[in-house]
C-alpha cells in the first residue's frame, strides 16, 4: 500500500496541521511516512500546500508530482492540481469558498461544505480536519481512530482545549465520506 | 640581593622583530607584566591578528591562537563562549580592528562578551608597508594617501573607543598611549582594569594604545613619539571613556 | 533507542546534533535553514550548552573556529550565499587541523538566486572553495533518517581526523519531515579538552599555538605535505556509498542527496518495465568512491548521472569510469526538483541513443 495525496490551500486554513496529521498518524500505525511542505518567502497569505505519503514501502521521493488524491480548500489550488492530478484521481473539495466545479470528469470528486459545517460545528478553523478525514475515510490510508489518536500528539499545551472539536470534525467528515462511498455504488 | 629588574615570565626569550623604536614591545610587556601580577598567564589565550603583531604568539608564552585578518573579536568569542574558564585577549592593530574587523569588534562589545581587547593604534597599516587606515590623520601622507588623506575623498579617523563608550555591553573603555614613561604607566593602570573586567565576569573591554611606526611614518623612534604628542594625541585624546563600577 | 518521532530534516539534525555532544552553535539567519538555529535556540539552554546568533556568516565561521581551537564538539548551519561568506574561514580552519560540522542546506544560485532545494555548491564543497590546498571531509544524505546518522558520523570523523565535516543538505530534505530515530547521547560533559588545545597552558608541561600561518616556504610545505598524507588517509578509510539494484543492472544511475532519493523511485519504475537498471548513490562525495564507478563499468552499458546543478558531480563520475563506458548526465538547475517521470523519459531517451 503507498498512499499519496496533496493538501492545498490558503495560509491560515491549516493545510500544514492536517498534513502533519496525517503522517503523525501514519507513523503511529508503523507506515513510512514523509510530510513535505511547500515553502515561499513570505510568511503569510498566498497558497500553500503540503504532500504527504503514506507507505508500507520505504518511501523514495517525498515529492508528488502527479497526485492521486487532492485535499483541496481554495480556488488557486485546484486551478493548480487539477490539471496535474492522475487519471481517475480524487478531489475533495472545500465546497464553501469553491463554487466552480471541477471540470475534468475521470475524477472522483467528493464536494463537502466544510467551512459551513465548521462552522456550525463551532469553529470555522476545524473545516481542514473534516477534509482529511473525509479523504481517509475514502482511501483508507489510515483509519479514523488513528487520526484522532494523532490530533494528541500535534494538539498539547495551549491547543489542548481544541482536540474536542476536532474530533467532531473527523468524526463529521468520515461520515459524509461514508455518505460520498454509498452514494458512488 | 634585592630584585630591581627582571623578565616577567610570560615573555618568551625570542627576541621580536619588530622594527627599531617600534612600541609593540612595550604593549607586549605591560600585557605580560599584568598577566603574571594578576596569575593569569596560564589561564591566558591570546588571540593574535594580521598585521605586524601576527607573530606575537613568538612573544609572549602564552596559549595562543593566530586569527583571520580583522576576526579575531569573533575567533575570541568562539573560544570564551566554549571555554569560559580561559582568560582571553585579543591584540590588534588599526587595521585590523577598525577597518576589517569593525563589525566583529562593535557587535563583541554589543554582546558584552567577556574578552579583552587591545587595540593598538599607529594610524597606518604597518606591515604591508605604510598604507592609509581609519586611523589616519587629516593630511597625513601614507602610501596610499601621497597628497595627504583629504577627508572628501577618504573620509575621517575613526575614533573607536569613542564609539564602544556610547553601547551598553562594554563596562571599560579607554584610550592610552605609548609616548612617554608617565603615559605607559598610565596605560598599564588602565589595561589592569580591562583585565579585571574579564577576571570578574563583568563584561566587554577595550583599550586602545596610541603608538607610533617610525619605518613608515619615516621618522627617527623620538620624532615619531614626538608627533603623538604633537599631532596625534590632540586627535585621539587619552582618558577613559567608560568605566563600570567594580572594574577598578 | 526510543521511539520513532516524526520531525523535520532541519529539525532532526539539530537534535542529533545536541545528542552527538555539540555543545556550540554559532550561526546566522538565512533561508531555507531558519529551522535549524531557532532549534537550537530552543533547546541548548535547556541542556545547558552554547547558542550564539552571530552578527553575520563570516563572524560565525570565526566563533566555530575558535570554539573548535578548545576541542569543542561545535556546529554551524547556513544555506550557500552564507557559506559563501564562510570560505575564509573554512581555509583557515583546514591548515589549524581543528574539528568542526558545517550543514550547508543549499539553494538556488548564483548570487542571491532562490530559496528552492539545488545542489549547485558541489564543487565549493568538494573541491576546496575556500583558498589553498584543502579538503573537507564531506556527506551527503538522502533521507532525514539518514541525516540524523551521518551527524554523529561528522562529529567523529572530525575530531578523529581534527578537520571539517560538511553536511550537504537542500531545502527539501530541511522542510521534509520523516519519524526519524534518534541514538543514544554521547557523553561530552565532563570530557577534558584535548591536549592540543588553546584553552591556557595550566598544568601542561608546553603551551599550545594554533596558527595557519608559517611564514617560510620550507615549513609551509611541511604543513602542506602534513595535511595531504592526512588527507590520503581519509581517502583510504572514509569513502562510503550506497548502491540500490546494481547486482544485475545493465546501467547505472548516479546521483547524491535529493536526487538520489528521486532516482530510488525512478529505478523502480524502469524495474518495472523491466529494465535492469540500478542506483549508485556516493554518500560521502569527498572523499569520492571512483573505485565503485571503475568496477561497475566493466559491468554496465552506461552511467546516467542526475544531479540539480550543471553536471559539478559529473565529472567525478567520468573520473570514476575513467573513460570506459559512456556517461550521461541529466540535470535541473535553478533550484527545480526534477521529477521521477522525466528522469525516466530522460534515461529512456539514452537507451536510444546507445542503441
Amino acid at each position: 500500500m503507498e498512499k499519496k495525496v496533496v493538501i492545498s490551500g490558503f495560509g491560515g486554513q491549516g493545510i500544514m496541521l492536517a498534513g502533519e496529521l496525517l503522517a503523525e498518524a501514519g507513523k503511529e500505525e508503523g507506515k513510512n511516512v514523509t510530510f513535505l511542505p511547500s515553502y515561499g518567502p513570505e510568511m503569510r497569505g498566498g497558497t500553500a500546500y503540503c504532500d504527504v505519503i503514506v507507505s508500507d514501502k520505504p518511501i523514495a521521493s517525498p515529492v508528488i508530482a502527479h497526485p492521486e488524491a487532492a485535499i483541496i480548500m481554495n480556488l488557486p489550488s485546484l486551478t493548480k492540481f487539477e490539471p496535474l492530478m492522475q487519471e481517475n484521481g480524487l478531489i475533495i473539495l472545500n465546497k464553501t469558498i469553491i463554487p466552480e466545479d471541477v471540470s475534468r470528469d475521470d475524477l472522483k470528486v467528493c464536494e463537502i461544505d466544510a467551512q459551513a459545517i465548521a462552522n456550525e460545528l463551532g469553529n470555522e478553523k476545524v473545516a481542514n480536519l473534516i477534509l482529511l478525514a473525509a479523504y481517509a475515510e475514502i482511501e483508507k490510508t489510515v483509519s479514523i481512530e488513528t487520526l484522532k489518536k494523532a490530533l494528541r500528539v500535534l494538539l498539547t499545551g495551549r491547543k489542548e482545549k481544541l482536540i474536542s472539536i476536532n474530533e467532531k470534525a473527523i468524526d463529521t467528515g468520515a461520515r459524509l465520506a461514508r455518505d460520498f462511498i454509498s452514494s458512488l455504488s | 640581593m634585592k630584585t630591581l629588574y627582571k623578565m616577567p615570565e610570560a615573555i618568551t626569550e625570542r627576541p621580536t622583530t619588530y622594527c627599531p623604536g617600534c612600541p609593540h614591545g612595550v604593549a607586549h610587556r605591560i600585557i605580560a607584566e599584568l598577566l603574571g601580577e594578576m596569575e593569569l598567564t596560564k589561564k591566558a589565550v591570546i588571540v593574535w591578528p594580521v598585521g605586524c603583531s601576527v607573530f606575537g604568539y613568538y612573544f609572549i608564552g602564552t596559549d595562543a591562537v593566530e586569527a583571520a585578518h580583522g576576526r579575531a573579536c569573533a575567533m575570541a568569542t568562539g573560544i570564551k563562549r566554549a571555554h569560559p574558564e580561559s582568560f582571553v585577549i585579543t591584540y590588534q592593530g588599526d587595521g585590523d580592528l577598525a577597518s576589517i574587523g569593525i563589525a566583529e569588534t562593535i557587535h563583541a562589545a554589543a554582546r558584552g562578551e567577556r574578552i579583552t581587547v587591545i587595540y593598538v593604534n599607529n594610524g597606518n597599516y604597518g606591515m604591508t608597508g605604510g598604507q592609509m587606515a581609519p586611523t589616519t590623520l587629516l593630511g597625513q601622507v601614507t602610501t596610499t594617501s601621497p597628497y595627504g588623506r583629504d577627508a572628501r575623498a577618504n573620509g575621517f579617523p575613526m575614533k573607536v573607543p569613542e564609539m564602544l563608550a556610547t553601547m551598553d555591553g562594554p563596562v571599560y573603555i579607554a584610550r592610552a598611549a605609548l609616548d612617554s614613561p608617565k603615559h605607559i604607566i598610565q596605560a598599564k593602570k588602565f589595561i589592569r582594569k580591562a583585565f579585571n573586567a574579564q577576571a570578574r565576569d563583568l563584561g566587554f573591554a577595550l583599550v586602545e594604545l596610541i603608538s607610533s611606526c617610525p619605518t613608515n611614518w619615516k621618522m627617527t623612534p623620538v620624532e615619531a613619539l614626538e608627533r603623538i604628542k604633537n599631532e596625534v594625541l590632540p586627535i585621539f585624546p587619552i582618558g577613559e571613556m567608560k568605566v563600570n563600577e567594580g572594574v577598578a | 533507542m526510543a521511539d520513532k518521532v516524526l520531525m523535520k530534516g532541519a529539525e532532526a539534525i539539530a537534535e542529533s546534533a545536541i545528542r552527538a555532544g555539540c555543545m556550540a552553535f554559532f550561526g546566522y539567519p538565512i533561508t531555507p535553514q531558519n529551522e535549524t538555529p531557532e532549534y537550537f535556540s530552543r533547546r541548548m539552554p535547556q541542556v545547558g550548552r552554547v547558542f550564539l546568533q552571530a552578527e553575520s556568516e563570516v563572524a560565525a565561521i570565526n566563533m566555530v573556529y575558535g570554539a573548535a581551537c578548545t576541542g569543542t564538539r561545535v556546529i554551524t548551519t547556513s544555506s550557500s550565499p552564507g557559506i559563501s561568506l564562510m570560505q575564509e574561514g573554512f581555509s583557515y580552519i583546514a591548515n589549524s587541523n581543528v574539528p568542526c560540522v558545517v550543514v550547508n542546506v543549499m539553494r538556488g544560485g548564483p548570487g542571491l538566486g532562490d530559496i528552492a532545494p539545488a545542489q549547485a555548491d558541489y564543487n565549493q564543497a568538494t573541491k576546496g572553495g575556500g583558498h589553498g590546498d584543502y579538503h573537507s571531509i564531506v556527506v551527503a544524505p538522502h533521507t532525514v533518517q539518514e541525516a540524523v546518522d551521518l551527524i554523529y558520523l561528522a562529529f567523529d570523523l572530525a575530531d578523529k581526523y581534527r578537520m571539517m565535516v560538511v553536511m550537504l543538505m537542500d531545502g527539501l530534505m530541511g522542510q521534509m519531515m520523516e519519524p526519524v530515530e534518534f541514538h543514544d547521547w554521547v557523553e561530552v560533559e565532563n570530557r577534558k579538552p584535548p591536549e592540543w588545545a588553546t584553552v591556557g597552558q595550566g598544568e601542561r608541561k608546553e603551551r599550545n599555538i594554533i596558527t595557519s600561518l608559517e611564514i617560510l616556504p620550507e615549513g609551509l610545505e611541511k604543513m602542506d605535505i602534513a595535511l595531504q598524507e592526512k588527507y590520503r588517509k581519509v581517502r583510504e578509510s572514509e569513502v562510503r556509498f550506497e548502491e540500490y539494484m546494481m547486482d544485475d543492472a545493465k546501467y547505472a544511475i548516479t546521483a547524491f542527496g535529493t536526487v538520489a532519493r528521486i532516482a530510488k523511485t525512478v529505478v523502480d519504475m524502469a524495474r518495472e518495465k523491466g529494465i535492469k537498471v540500478g542506483l549508485i548513490r556516493p554518500v560521502t562525495v569527498w572523499p569520492f568512491p571512483y573505485e565503485v564507478l571503475e568496477e561497475r563499468a566493466n559491468q554496465v552499458d552506461f552511467f546516467f548521472d542526475v544531479e540539480m546543478n550543471e553536471g559539478q558531480m559529473l565529472i567525478d563520475v567520468k573520473l570514476g569510469v575513467n573513460g570506459k563506458r559512456p556517461v550521461y548526465y541529466y540535470g535541473r538547475l535553478g533550484g527545480i526538483v526534477p521529477s521521477p517521470e522525466e528522469i525516466l523519459k530522460e534515461f529512456e531517451k539514452k537507451m536510444e541513443v546507445s542503441k
